[in-house]
């Protein structure tokens, strides 16, 4: 234990606040409204806007949109999107980008089928090969951005040419690789038991409730200023609520025909989704290497001063965000039940980066969190559910998406003057 | 406080009366065909400030750089609390409590004042980074240099004010049991009242024991803050004289003209330096 100055001279210990609740409440809230009229809106307009559209589309198409089975298809629909933006969050966070995630979820989904289908291997040993396949584009991207200085858009888009003409070449133009394999089936096709299911809202919310008490009793212990305990707890009662809700609407019957084939309870890919959430939520925002990630982000100079290796954040960082596209990718043959040329194209990329930027991940670099890539995911699940349902024009389903992307940029950027703006 | 402060700051109280904390003999640094230091002899003591200053290109960042271990010097011998000492990389000068804050700060806006005090010698149980540890320390270093100006230590850095910054930056080089803090114009880009508050921390930093190197091309800042006053003219230590006994003319006449009165080169070296 290293002694500062200021701890020999023992100046100083902060009082442990003695404020009423009330009043810290109050300043707790008045420092949100602060923080979002400083630029800082986070979530917020992913959240007003799914939800927006959620009864916008339901009004507008009550017997198809808001039905049991069609909240299931959303799911199924954005999971592949989600794991992609959870990646590309790691990638803009540094300020840079990765325009190949699509098509390296869809060389993972590839090798994986390959593998499995024609070679015969166990789903385990193909997946994991899939997954080191994006590790090691991923590796390949970084190694170029960080030691090169090659703008990441130039490389990725590089690599975006060139994946597509890997996929095509291991599958010949036009083949289709079909999925057998039960395992990997499951993943998107299956739910769990509805007794299963709320044993995974017990574990979530219980575990995050655990976690939000921890941390005020060591912050108390340690005699830090601790804020209204009112706030966190408000946060673990919206989140049992809104799972809650999840899990009774997975939990009804939503098939056609229940007594051909019952289907209740809530998908498998939730809890999966859930698990990924929390580890790399907790690297970001726990770890060292998470602090160095936001730190390259935010001032790279900085960051390099301070003794941080830049390059090897940067390599990681891009072979993170391919390797949770891989793991997308998987996700995509698991829904298809099959691979194609295309699987990974068309809006998948445009998506991805759509629900990162959506949620409020900044463009920029240096702001973002791997939850923004669900609730983002999830805004453009709805889009891209909901739209087909009002009108069958294509060209007007592109048109809306693609300004929907284009609105989520312009909150970032506004955000980001006004942040500069208020900053001093 | 003094006292308390020199012995945590690892520095016996006669060592820091007599002996310098920094001493640099018969420095020299080239770039190529460029002599930027010529024999420089610098000398810098704990508990006082030294202003070191210079007109544009006198090598005064070459000399900081070189103490701070960016780059090497080419001769000269280096002696920190009375040991020679080879200082080849910023790593090593940080090991030997020697901190620079430097004028652009190296603040990350993203993150808040705990994050950049400690950014990248993070503390960790584990695999989790410390943060009641950490945000503990960052209170103590700051309320230890009676920093009163700052709400809370998670505000956002892109919140604070421009003095604000300074203050987290300066703060974040005493929090390592530092000897030797060099800052480099840190009133450079502040307003009036918070110049003020920076030279009051400036002259606390020296008050607790730590050695001081002030670079400022403010000679009221410099006039008002500094023990020593170091004057480079063309890549010459012309002059290393007591605040008290100059005026601020005669700091400005060293500077540019490398001499004054009595001070500084004799008259024909003086010449000799321009041509």
């Amino acid at each position: 234990m290293t002694t500062t100055t200021a701890e020999v001279t023992g100046a100083g210990t902060p009082e442990p606040e003695h404020e009423s609740t009330g009043a810290t409440l109050r300043s707790a809230i008045s420092d949100y409204f602060a923080k979002l009229r400083g630029g800082d809106v986070g979530a917020l307009p992913a959240v007003l806007g799914f939800v927006a559209l959620v009864i916008l589309f339901s009004a507008l198409r009550p017997d198809t949109f808001a039905t049991r089975l069609n909240w299931a298809n959303l799911l199924n629909q954005s999971a592949a999107v989600i794991f992609i933006a959870m990646g590309l969050v790691f990638v803009l966070l540094l300020g840079e980008i990765d325009l190949s995630a699509g098509f390296t979820a869809g060389t993972s989904a590839v090798i994986l089928a390959v593998l499995m289908t024609q070679q015969g291997w166990s789903w385990y040993t193909a997946a994991v090969v899939a997954l080191l396949a994006g590790a090691a584009i991923g590796l390949a991207i970084g190694m170029l951005v960080a030691w090169l200085g090659i703008p990441s858009f130039v490389v990725t888009l590089a690599a975006f040419l060139a994946l597509q003409g890997v996929m095509l070449a291991i599958i010949g133009s036009g083949g289709t690789i079909p999925i057998r394999d039960e395992t990997i089936l499951k993943i998107m096709n299956n739910q769990m038991s509805p007794t299963l299911s709320w044993a995974m809202w017990v574990v979530v919310v219980v575990g995050y409730a655990l976690v939000v008490l921890l941390g005020l009793r060591s912050r108390r212990a340690a005699g830090l200023p601790v804020g209204s305990p009112v706030l966190p707890l408000l946060r673990v009662l919206v989140l049992a609520v809104l799972l809650g809700a999840v899990v009774v609407l997975f939990n009804q019957e939503r098939s056609i025909n229940p007594a051909l084939k019952s289907l209740k309870g809530v998908p498998v890919i939730v809890p999966v989704t859930v698990a990924f959430v929390v580890v790399l939520t907790f690297v970001l925002s726990r770890t060292s290497f998470g602090r160095h990630v936001y730190a390259v982000g935010g001032n790279a100079e900085a960051a390099r001063r301070a003794g941080i290796n830049v390059n090897r954040v940067k390599i990681a960082c891009f072979m993170i965000g391919s390797t949770l596209a891989a793991f997308g990718g998987i996700l995509l043959a698991s829904r298809d039940n099959s691979v194609s040329p295309s699987t990974g194209g068309a809006q998948t990329l445009l998506y991805a980066v759509g629900a990162a930027v959506i949620g409020g991940t900044s463009l920029f670099g240096g702001k973002g969190r791997v939850i923004d890539a669900i609730v983002g995911g999830l805004v453009v699940a709805v889009i891209a559910n909901g739209l087909p349902l009002i009108t069958q024009k294509s060209e007007i389903q592109f048109i809306i998406t693609g300004l929907v992307l284009l609105l989520a940029a312009v909150v970032d950027a506004l955000s980001r003057r006004r942040a500069a703006v208020t900053g001093r | 406080m003094t006292t308390d402060a020199a012995t945590a700051s690892g520095l016996s109280p006669t060592l820091a009366e007599n002996e310098p904390l920094l001493s640099l003999r018969g420095i020299n640094k080239s770039f190529g065909v460029i002599h930027v230091l010529k024999d420089v002899d610098f000398d810098c003591y704990a508990g006082k400030v030294t202003a070191l200053v210079g007109d544009n290109g006198a090598g005064k960042s070459t000399l900081i750089k070189g103490i701070a271990g960016i780059y090497p010097f080419d001769s000269g011998s280096y002696v920190f609390q009375g040991e020679e000492v080879h200082v080849h990389s910023p790593k090593a000068a940080s090991a030997l409590g020697i901190e620079v804050v430097y004028q652009d700060l190296a603040l990350c806006d993203n993150l808040d004042v705990v994050h950049n005090m400690f950014l990248g010698r993070e503390l960790k149980t584990g695999l989790t980074l410390d943060e009641t540890t950490m945000e503990r320390r960052a209170t103590e270093t700051l309320s230890g240099l009676s920093v009163r100006t700052l709400k809370s230590v998670r505000t956002q850095v892109s919140r604070l004010s421009g003095g604000q910054r300074q203050t987290v930056a300066i703060a974040r080089a005493v929090l390592w049991n530092s000897k030797l803090v060099i800052l480099d114009e840190p009133t450079a880009a502040l307003g009036v009242a918070q110049t003020e508050q920076v030279l009051q921390l400036v002259r606390r930093l020296a008050d607790s024991g730590l050695g001081v190197i002030l670079i400022s091309h403010n000679m009221n800042d410099v006039m008002q803050v500094s023990d020593t006053i170091a004057a480079l003219y063309l890549g010459q230590l012309v002059a290393h004289v007591r605040a008290q006994d100059v005026n601020n003319s005669q700091v400005v006449e060293l500077i540019t003209a490398g001499r004054s009165g009595d001070l500084g080169l004799p008259p024909e070296a003086a010449k000799e330096a321009v041509a």
